[in-house]
């Protein structure tokens, strides 16, 4: 594609840039396939200012006679404004941020063409794969085997290659599971408690429809999970209600006379719209500095961010207790497997297992429980808060996480091997990245777009020795004991660092981070 | 007080622990004189409660059950305490006996002035030293030749509830301050309480002018004029009505009201807005209601926490210091600060104004210096406010409460700009309300004196800077940028958080708690311990070395080495052990339980009997709530030394 036939004005001379945390800036803008470009020259210092034009949620004109004003509104939550002589000109710019800021063919994206000079297009692509997951855990290979049925995404598209299943339960009857569960998500392994052998599993919801259809292999599968021990549960991730309304459109649940060693309980997670529309809420109530304390307070609630963060969190202690107390297996599911399930299956395991709280390894967790468990995330993340477009798949289950992620981080500051500049860069990267991890929704896409080899991976970046000292967390002390987090309202409380962002009041707590980070630096030299 | 000790001794008691409330701790409870004490049966842990009398704000009996009656004590800090009896009429002395003793009706009913003031007389003597406000004004630079020191007030001739020592401006005469006294309700005439040296401008405080709807006085104009013409340059001053205009103007009626801007040349007159006593009282109860919520759902707490209108009080009083402080520092103009009777609202806002102007108020010595200055000597009405003996129940409000809380929420925006930790605010709380010592006894300077309070009883501040090290702030460095200058904080709706230290304090010990801050303090403290050892080694290989010169360099390596490997067990210990770290987990489902541990409880040996000498029991502390157990004992210097008596009572840290 050529992105010139977009771009009619690509050059601009005194353009004002008005940013926070800087005084006006003038100088000259330029508009290329993938960016904005500022530059200005003040005597011999020249600053260059660069704008991912994927980071653009929202744009707003204001033309007048001789110039106009354009206001960008990024999926950083960043705001910033740009005042261009030249009615025609601004008009021009406009039209190709617009363009150029939405486009939806993945391999004109810039990550395919993102070629900085320290990274190798050779290097290694992921952190792991599902046979090295499986390789590194040995507890778990009697009862557990690696099935390659999906090698090529036939049974379920959105599964990677390779999964993790019950020994006794071979390639065929997965087949038939998956032809019961919608979108082909079978139950598979995605933890396994070294402490008591107990596991969780996730899925999609059961098809079995307002005829209460069974399927064998599916109990069979499940019966292989809880061999021996008895009774499971099952976390579904919708209300008994909606559980029960989903079997109107073929979905449904698992009934307690054909699952009789499961026990189900309901959790009411919101997804898709809903989530999306409360971080529009949230992020305009932040965004808005006039109104009182009673009518901030009044918006937050309206928001139900904070309601979101809390429900998440209790339902992974809820599951992470059941596993570790109770000792007993858990299959998680809501109906598609892709959004909530996969936010309470990546909680609970933060809380129980310290392997994923190194910075390594909450990597990794994000990478099996995420992108190769298939969160659609070109779906759910083309646009954030500020965008006017209509809402199709959109839905910031993953900046969710990261809250989560955060809240437990505030709670532990110790347990945790990553530092909050880690989540920041991770809920930045998810909308708009020079990197391709993000892209597309699925594995078997990825793989056929080319991600793997025409794109560098953002989490191999991020572990670079260069990298790796800013996103640790400088007081890490590991604990191999779970971390159970208050999820009392008064024990959470909204990320300043991420929605606050951009004001002041961020930067003072920046900067005393800044000075933790140096005194435990000096402290530690000192001794 | 024994007298009012019906039952001195329950057995059998429990002690319900309100997160898992089918938790709870079997023991005896002990009525003494000045406190309530359960101590747990279980012989291994002996775990010991303490609940001061004078810090108990209500004792509720619910409905008695077959199991027999439930205590539910209320303390004025803010916690909860939940007993269990088995008999109704055990519990009902207990009740009766609680009721008498935590409303005492004399102030020599009260714990400071129930010991022998001759037992410590120089220490105590000392302690009355330790803070000279006179050498605070010096500091500022006052005395100068703009402001002077008045003998007007001697024996509180002028104005009963001011200090005895005033500054005024230089060009004030007697007849002057003596005419605006009269003009000034209470007799609360315009003074001096901050001079800022980089502009020359001035904090002045007084009460409002009694003007009704037209009355002058000639001499109060005067006052104001003077006070303007000490600000070199400046042609005009701020007079900062702290109160709702419509509040001002409804006191009119009264004779008393606002100054007229008519009939004061040179003044710009700016209402603040911040509510009245009666509207604060109500508020507090509110959000400490909300504290106490036991599972609420999120919208359950936000619609709380709006509807009861603390946060916007508290802005309110910040937005009024950073009105003063602007005009102070930003503009050079004086301003005159007044409310009602000048010693609520106006000390709130006084006060928080010198904290954004004056960085030395945001160290430890500082802040007591001027808790000591606009509060306890401007005749803010302790006792009435905080409830000290039982009187007016309409005259009790959270005032200085407000103040310490925006010293919290500054210290949020600005977590390296203040000396001392959320801790050191908690426990200055306390002691408002917890009479052990005689600093904020009685209305004020002279009902202190006619008490003789300096003769009977013990002040508070030499024993907090005693105990220091527990109240810094690791984050703080004298030459950090958020040190200097005058703070300019955001108060925007959403930079104010609920004061979870102070009002969900019930909570503390149901989530494993780490915070940044304690663990770097303990690692300091391991480094400057090491680093002396360090020191104390190198001496002694010095005087080896010379002995022998060849063995030196060897002897050098392997003392680092050493040092290596005690550092780490020592200042990074991870909060792992069977204490916090691996409480269940709770709320997640109704019928899980809840904690082991209590915040409010001591695992510690036999009570050694109440009163100033019972130190030790504050040694094991910081354990219980912060989740990094073992790290304050690591601490040498968590000392066995006397310790304040309070922290007995409850383990707060």
């Amino acid at each position: 594609m050529e992105f010139s036939e977009h771009i009619k004005t690509a050059n601009v001379e005194d353009v004002v840039l008005r940013r926070p945390f800087h005084p006006p800036m003038q100088g000259t803008l330029c508009v290329t396939g993938h960016h904005l470009l500022f530059s200005n020259r003040d005597g011999d210092s020249s600053r260059l200012v660069l704008l991912l034009l994927r980071n653009i949620d929202a744009i707003e004109k204001r033309p007048s006679v001789s110039s106009g004003t354009i206001t960008l509104k990024c999926k950083d939550l960043c705001v910033l404004q740009l005042d261009i002589p030249g009615m025609e000109e601004c008009l021009n710019i406009a039209r190709s941020i617009e363009y150029l800021s939405s486009l939806d063919i993945v391999s004109d994206m810039y990550p395919f063409f993102y070629r900085p000079l320290k990274l190798s297009l050779q290097d290694q692509w992921g952190l792991s794969s599902p046979e090295q997951n499986y390789a590194q855990m040995e507890e778990l290979q009697d009862r557990w085997r690696l099935s390659h049925v999906n090698k090529d995404y036939s049974v379920c598209p959105s599964y990677p290659p390779a999964v993790i299943v019950p020994h006794s339960i071979d390639d065929e009857t997965l087949v038939k599971v998956a032809k019961f569960r919608q979108g082909g998500r079978f139950p598979v392994l995605c933890y396994y408690h070294r402490k008591n052998g107990m596991v969780i599993m996730r899925s999609s919801q059961p098809l079995t429809g307002a005829n209460r259809k069974r399927c064998r292999e599916d109990e069979l599968l499940l019966q292989a999970v809880i061999d021996g021990s008895g009774l499971g549960y099952i976390i579904d991730t919708r209300s008994n209600q909606q559980a029960q309304q989903a079997r109107m459109t073929g979905g449904g649940f698992e009934s307690k006379s054909s699952y009789s060693c499961w026990k189900r309980l309901h959790r009411q997670l919101e997804r898709g719209k809903v989530l999306q529309e409360s971080l529009i809420k949230l992020v305009e109530a932040c965004g808005d500095h006039s109104h009182s304390v009673d009518r901030w307070l009044s918006k937050l609630e309206n928001s139900k961010w904070l309601s979101h963060v809390h429900t998440a969190l209790a339902t992974a202690g809820l599951l992470a207790e059941c596993v570790e107390r109770d000792g007993h297996s858990v299959l998680v599911h809501g109906s598609e497997g892709t959004d909530a399930t996969l936010l309470v299956s990546s909680l609970a395991q933060l809380i129980l297992d310290p392997n994923t709280r190194t910075l390594d390894g909450f990597l990794g967790l994000l990478e099996r429980e995420w992108l190769l468990a298939g969160h659609p995330f070109q779906h759910r993340c083309a646009h954030s808060a500020y965008s006017h477009a209509r809402l199709r798949l959109e839905a910031p289950v993953f900046v969710l996480l990261l809250d989560c992620v955060w809240q437990l981080a505030r709670q532990f500051p110790l347990a945790m091997g990553f530092s909050e500049p880690l989540l920041l860069r991770l809920a930045r990267e998810v909308y708009a990245s020079d990197y391709g991890t993000f892209l597309c929704n699925s594995d078997q896409e990825r793989c056929a777009a080319g991600v793997k080899e025409r794109t560098h991976c953002l989490f191999q970046f991020l572990l670079k020795p260069s990298e790796r000292e800013h996103y640790s967390n400088p007081l890490y002390e590991p604990t191999e004991l779970a971390i159970w987090p208050s999820i009392q309202p008064q024990s959470l409380q909204l990320w300043r660092g991420l929605f606050l962002r951009w004001t002041q009041h961020a930067v003072h707590l920046e900067k005393a981070q800044e000075e933790l980070r140096n005194l435990v630096i000096e402290c530690r030299g000192a001794s | 007080m024994m007298e009012h000790i019906r039952t001195p001794k329950v057995e059998n008691v429990r002690l319900i622990d309100r997160t898992a409330p089918r938790k709870a701790m079997v023991g005896t409870l002990y009525l003494s004189a000045t406190h309530t004490i359960f101590v747990e049966n279980n012989p291994e842990t002996r775990r010991e409660t303490w609940v001061l009398h004078s810090m108990v704000a209500s004792v509720e009996r619910p409905p008695t059950t077959p199991s027999g009656s439930h205590l539910v004590v209320h303390t004025k800090n803010f916690q909860v305490v939940q007993l269990l009896i088995p008999q109704e009429r055990d519990a009902m002395d207990v009740q009766a006996s609680l009721a008498r003793l935590s409303r005492p009706e004399k102030y020599s009913e009260l714990y400071c002035l129930s010991i022998n003031p001759n037992a410590n007389k120089e220490e105590r003597e000392e302690s009355w030293s330790f803070l000279d406000l006179q050498a605070d004004y010096r500091r500022m630079g006052v005395p100068n030749n703009l402001w002077v020191s008045t003998p007007a007030n001697s024996e509180y001739r002028v104005c009963d509830t001011y200090p005895s020592e005033l500054f005024v401006p230089k060009s004030a005469t007697p007849p002057v301050i003596v005419g605006s006294s009269k003009f000034r309700s209470r007799g609360r005439l315009p003074v001096l309480t901050y001079f800022h040296q980089d502009t020359l401008a001035a904090i002045c405080r007084c009460s409002q002018p009694l003007s009704g709807f037209s009355a002058r006085s000639q001499e109060d104009e005067q006052m104001l004029e003077a006070i303007m013409k000490s600000n070199p340059g400046s042609d005009y001053i701020y007079v900062v009505d702290t109160r709702p205009k419509l509040n001002a103007m409804a006191n009119r009626a009264a004779g008393k009201g606002y100054e007229n801007e008519d009939h004061y040349a040179n003044i710009k007159l700016q209402f603040i807005g911040i509510e009245n006593i009666h509207v604060m009282r109500n508020s507090q109860q509110k959000i400490s209601d909300v504290g106490e919520l036991k599972t609420p759902s999120m919208g359950d707490f936000l619609w709380g926490l709006e509807s009861s209108g603390w946060l916007k009080h508290i802005k309110a009083v910040l937005d009024a210091g950073v009105f003063i402080a602007k005009a102070v520092a930003e503009e050079g103009i004086s301003v005159v600060v007044h409310c009602s009777d000048g010693w609520d609202r106006t000390a709130q806002a006084c006060s928080v104004a010198s904290v954004l102007l004056e960085p030395y108020y945001r160290t430890m010595k500082g802040l007591m210096l001027l808790i000591e200055r606009d509060w306890v000597s401007f005749g803010h009405k302790f006792s009435h406010r905080y409830n000290h003996l039982e009187g007016d129940p309409k005259e009790v409000s959270p005032v200085i409460d407000q103040f310490l809380e925006c010293v919290w929420q500054l210290s949020e925006q600005f977590p390296c700009a203040f000396e001392f930790n959320e801790r050191f605010l908690v426990q200055l709380h306390r002691h408002v309300y917890s009479c052990q010592y005689g600093n904020f006894l009685g209305n004020s300077q002279k009902e202190r004196r006619d008490m003789g309070l300096r003769e009977r009883t013990h002040s508070l501040w030499p024993q907090l800077w005693k105990d220091r090290a527990q109240y810094a702030n690791p984050l703080y460095r004298a030459d950090h940028t958020q040190t200097q200058g005058i703070l300019r904080p955001n108060t925007t709706p959403y930079c104010f958080k609920m004061w979870k230290g102070m009002y969900n304090r019930v909570e503390k010990s149901s989530p494993p708690r780490q915070t940044p801050t304690d663990l770097l303090t303990a690692v300091r403290e391991e480094t400057q311990q090491l680093e002396e050892e360090l020191t104390n080694h190198q001496e002694r290989i010095a005087v080896l070395t010379k002995a022998d010169q060849t063995k030196g360099n060897a002897g050098q390596r392997k003392i680092n080495k050493v040092c290596e490997e005690e550092c780490r067990p020592g200042g990074l210990a991870p909060p792992t052990g069977d204490g916090p770290f691996t409480s269940p987990p709770q709320g997640y489902s109704p019928s899980q339980g809840g904690p082991p541990g209590s915040a409010m409880t001591l695992p510690l040996g036999p009570p050694k009997g109440p009163g100033p000498d019972s130190d030790d029991l504050s040694s094991a502390c910081s354990d219980m709530e912060s989740g990094v157990a073992d790290l304050s004992s690591h601490s040498s210097s968590g000392g066995d030394d006397n310790k304040d008596p309070d922290e007995a009572v409850y383990c707060t840290a």
